[in-house]
């Protein structure tokens, strides 16, 4: 069996379909991401990818696994030595996630998305040996040279992910990745077009659970996965309920408690979201003819969707979010943030302030992502729900 | 000139002229506010005053003037202004201040300041961007990214000739031409490259002296803090950049640090401890702050601040007049990368600086406020403290908000390090 044909989840397979969600959500809830280690003892390589987007087709062409670290709902026991006060949950649970031995990695890579993730890299690097790097994406993605830049940005990051392999990787294996995840992002967009079109047929927090899969296990098993069940989903008998239609906003990094989202899904239908936006990144298929890196570099910059983390002129975030309401007919929006968030927390702002002028409702919140009490924030958000229900 | 008066007009002078020319630089901003006149916002961390001032636009550091509300004890009123408008409490505090200079249409203790007619910022801290976002929304003012790709590992630094310096460079070149155009645009003037290469030069003097003037701090006694005259210092550097004012102020001042090196002439206190300074300084209580450790005769010989803050000048990166835009973008990259290296991976050349400095000790102080700072020096620490048998103090709160400062107990941490280092010295003296 070679590695990349090893199945790392074989748990959901021939089972009813609310079984095999209840297999995909236990997996996603807990902290040990078995699916790595079972990787790893088919004797496969990992790329640890802190959030938010990395062109996971480079790491796929080499035959390892792209692991999205996201944070875990543990705690920084070990981790916690190694940072000051004052800082988001998920780079000291990301941290503690290795330090712990629950996740072992060959390479580890972060983005200047913000002023903490960048110290990362090197905070890994001073406790590591294997290579510790920041993947520099173009933060003028308005320029006339941020294309040619990426290219070559994505062409050093091949050569590294071909020093740690030991495998080449050819431009014809980037171009099979490239359909590989192609699709992914298509089975993605259908599982959002469930989401807003008939979110009766899907909880909240089954639907974030199939998309957090993407991040912890070899893509064709998750397009496996995604193209069995989505069917499946699509012929539910479940019938519409009247709930009001939400847009959770804040997900694009540290990722809120799972029992936060099953709250959410408790009390309206979550039509859109935000959740994990790196791995959905890039909103339609990226070519696979030509320079496939020049491709995955056009795609970052001319193809994709929008975050707090990204300055692009041609996308304010505050437009983004109201066409982002718009698209889903959602009638209001959750506008969250992580504690300690700086751009999470900065760009409440410019969204409460563009939601007021539109007259759309909204409810700001913080989360922790190893919060465990959520009593106070369900009657609030009950209370938002209601009011909206019976205006 | 006597020695008596050669040590009166030179000593203290580099203080005396850079407050000058600070109430200078401030007046202008004063006038071109009243006038209606532009000005171009910037940051510390790579303002490309090369570019702006060859197009005469005043420049407006808002850093500077968020850490002036906090020297000048008003930062709580700013910060609390801007909290009500929405801010978060867990945001950088200078955001904040300056959210609040904006929403008072440009009121500030040091007097009125003139709103952005374009703001020009790098990445060197990614709050820079989303900051400049918020003067987007208030005015829709032109802003520009000057996006300078760091480091990307610890000691993988490439230069000149190599493939991926290169593309590096090449993309902040292209960058710069853009900026060029929209500064065209934005003032009507057409971009002059004799006068660029005159605030070239003018730079170029301004960096070979930074760098001199940093190296000079190794003298025993050290000749200047690092904390606070450094901090006038780098006011200097960052708001009279590729100006003549600029580039004469700092000769000057390598003129007096020469000659206190030549005559032992250290700075106002009994040096007995020779410190290291990582982080931001706490300016809400500055002077209080540092007299914790000039009581004890610590003096800060040298911080990975006068570094970053002059974003990265101290390199004394000096540009070719020959081929000026491709120069600068050499030395944007160059020096900018250096700037983020003092903060991500500042570790590595502290190593080298305790010996070079001779430090008795290092002073970790993270911030609540700044995250881009921060975040690596627990790790940093743990590091150093490794490498090197160096006593060390972390210390924690704010540069900011007087309401993350703890001055009590801040004094009992910072106490009890000096009797650390006073018994460690006591201890190898009977042992030698």
């Amino acid at each position: 069996m070679t590695v990349t044909a090893t199945r790392v989840f074989p748990e959901w397979r021939d089972k009813s379909l609310d079984d095999a969600l209840l297999e995909c959500r236990d997996l996603v809830e807990s902290a040990e991401f078995e699916t790595v280690a079972r990787w790893r003892e088919s004797g496969g390589m990992v790329a640890g990818l802190f959030q938010v987007y990395f062109p996971e087709e480079i790491v796929h062409a080499a035959g390892m696994l792209p692991f999205k670290m996201r944070g875990a709902p543990l705690e920084p026991d070990q981790a916690d030595s190694h940072f000051g006060s004052y800082l988001c949950s998920i780079l000291k649970t990301s941290l503690e996630l290795v330090l712990s031995e629950r996740v072992e990695l060959d390479v580890f890579f972060s983005h200047p998305i913000c002023d903490a993730a960048r110290n990362l890299a090197a905070i890994w690097g001073r406790n590591y040996d294997h290579p510790s790097q920041i993947v520099y994406l173009p933060q003028n993605p308005n320029s006339a040279g941020s294309i040619d830049y990426l290219r070559h940005e994505y062409d050093r990051v091949r050569r590294v992910i071909e020093r740690v392999s030991g495998r080449k990787i050819g431009d014809d294996d980037l171009r099979r990745s490239i359909d590989v995840f192609n699709e992914n992002r298509r089975l993605m967009r259908e599982l959002y077009e469930i989401k807003s079109e008939t979110p009766w047929l899907v909880a909240a927090e089954d639907a974030y659970a199939l998309v957090a899969l993407a991040g912890m296990m070899p893509r064709q098993e998750h397009n496996e996965v995604l193209a069995t069940l989505l069917p499946m989903i699509r012929e539910r008998s479940t019938k519409p309920e009247d709930r009001i239609r939400l847009v959770f906003e804040g997900g694009f990094c540290e990722q809120p408690p799972f029992d936060l989202i099953r709250m959410l899904g408790r009390t309206s239908y979550v039509v859109d979201d935000d959740f994990l936006i790196g791995l959905r990144w890039i909103t339609s298929d990226v070519p696979t003819e030509g320079d496939p890196l020049r491709n995955l570099a056009e795609a970052y910059v001319e193809r994709s969707t929008y975050s707090p983390v990204q300055h692009d002129l041609r996308k304010p975030k505050e437009e983004m979010l109201l066409e982002r309401i718009r698209q889903s007919r959602a009638e209001a929006a959750i506008i969250a943030a992580a504690k300690m968030c700086e751009p999470g927390l900065e760009e409440q702002v410019a969204y409460t302030h563009a939601l007021d002028a539109a007259g759309i409702s909204y409810f700001v919140s913080e989360f922790e992502e190893n919060m465990s009490s959520f009593d106070q924030l369900e009657l609030q958000l009950e209370t938002f729900v209601e009011n909206l229900l019976f205006a | 000139m006597n020695s008596d008066t050669a040590a009166t007009d030179l000593v203290g002078r580099g203080n005396r002229e850079g407050a000058a020319l600070f109430r200078d630089w401030f007046e202008e901003l004063n006038e071109t506010a009243a006038s209606g006149g532009q000005a171009a916002y910037v940051f510390v961390m790579g303002s490309i005053n090369e570019i702006l001032k060859s197009f005469d636009l005043p420049v407006v550091f808002p850093e500077i003037n968020s850490l002036q509300t906090a020297v000048r004890r008003v930062s709580q009123e700013y910060l609390e202004e801007a909290e009500d408008h929405g801010y978060s409490p867990d945001i950088c505090g200078y955001v904040k201040a300056d959210v609040a200079v904006q929403l008072r249409g440009g009121e500030h203790p040091m007097g009125q300041i003139p709103p952005p007619a374009l703001a020009v910022l790098t990445n060197a801290c990614n709050t820079y961007i989303k900051w400049a976002e918020i003067w987007e929304r208030m005015y829709g003012c032109p802003t520009f990214t000057i996006d300078v790709p760091g480091t990307r590992e610890a000691g993988g630094q490439t230069w000149p000739g190599d493939s991926d310096f290169e593309a590096d460079r090449k993309y902040v070149e292209v960058q710069l031409h853009e900026l060029i155009n929209v500064c065209q645009a934005v003032t009507g003037r057409k971009f002059d490259i004799d006068k660029f290469r005159e605030v070239l030069t003018h730079a170029n003097t301004m960096s070979r002296s930074w760098n001199r003037i940093l190296e000079l701090n190794r003298a025993k006694p050290a000749l200047f803090s690092a904390l606070t005259d450094g901090t006038i210092f780098l006011g200097v550097a960052n708001g009279f950049r590729g100006t003549e004012a600029g580039a004469r102020y700092f000769e000057r001042l390598v003129e007096e640090m020469e000659y206190k090196a030549a005559n032992g002439i250290g700075t106002a206190i009994e040096e007995k401890y020779r410190l290291l300074f990582v982080g931001v300084p706490c300016y809400p209580i500055f002077r209080r702050f540092n007299e914790l450790f000039t009581d004890w005769g610590g003096t800060f010989v040298n911080s990975t601040y006068l570094w970053f803050a002059s974003g990265g000048t101290n390199r004394g990166f000096e540009y070719d007049l020959q081929d000026p835009i491709a120069s600068l973008a050499e030395g944007v990259l160059v020096s900018v990368r250096d700037a983020m290296d003092a903060m991500f991976h500042q570790n590595e050349v502290l190593v080298d600086m305790v010996e070079e400095f001779g430090a008795d000790g290092v002073i970790y102080h993270p911030i609540k406020s700044c995250r881009t700072v921060s975040t690596g020096l627990a790790d940093g620490r743990r590091y150093l403290t490794k490498e090197r048998d160096i006593p060390t103090l972390f210390i924690e709160s704010d540069m900011m908000d007087p309401r993350v400062v703890s001055e009590a107990q801040m004094k009992n941490r910072i106490d009890a390090f000096f009797e650390g280092l006073a018994s460690r010295r006591r201890l190898a003296g009977t042992k030698g």
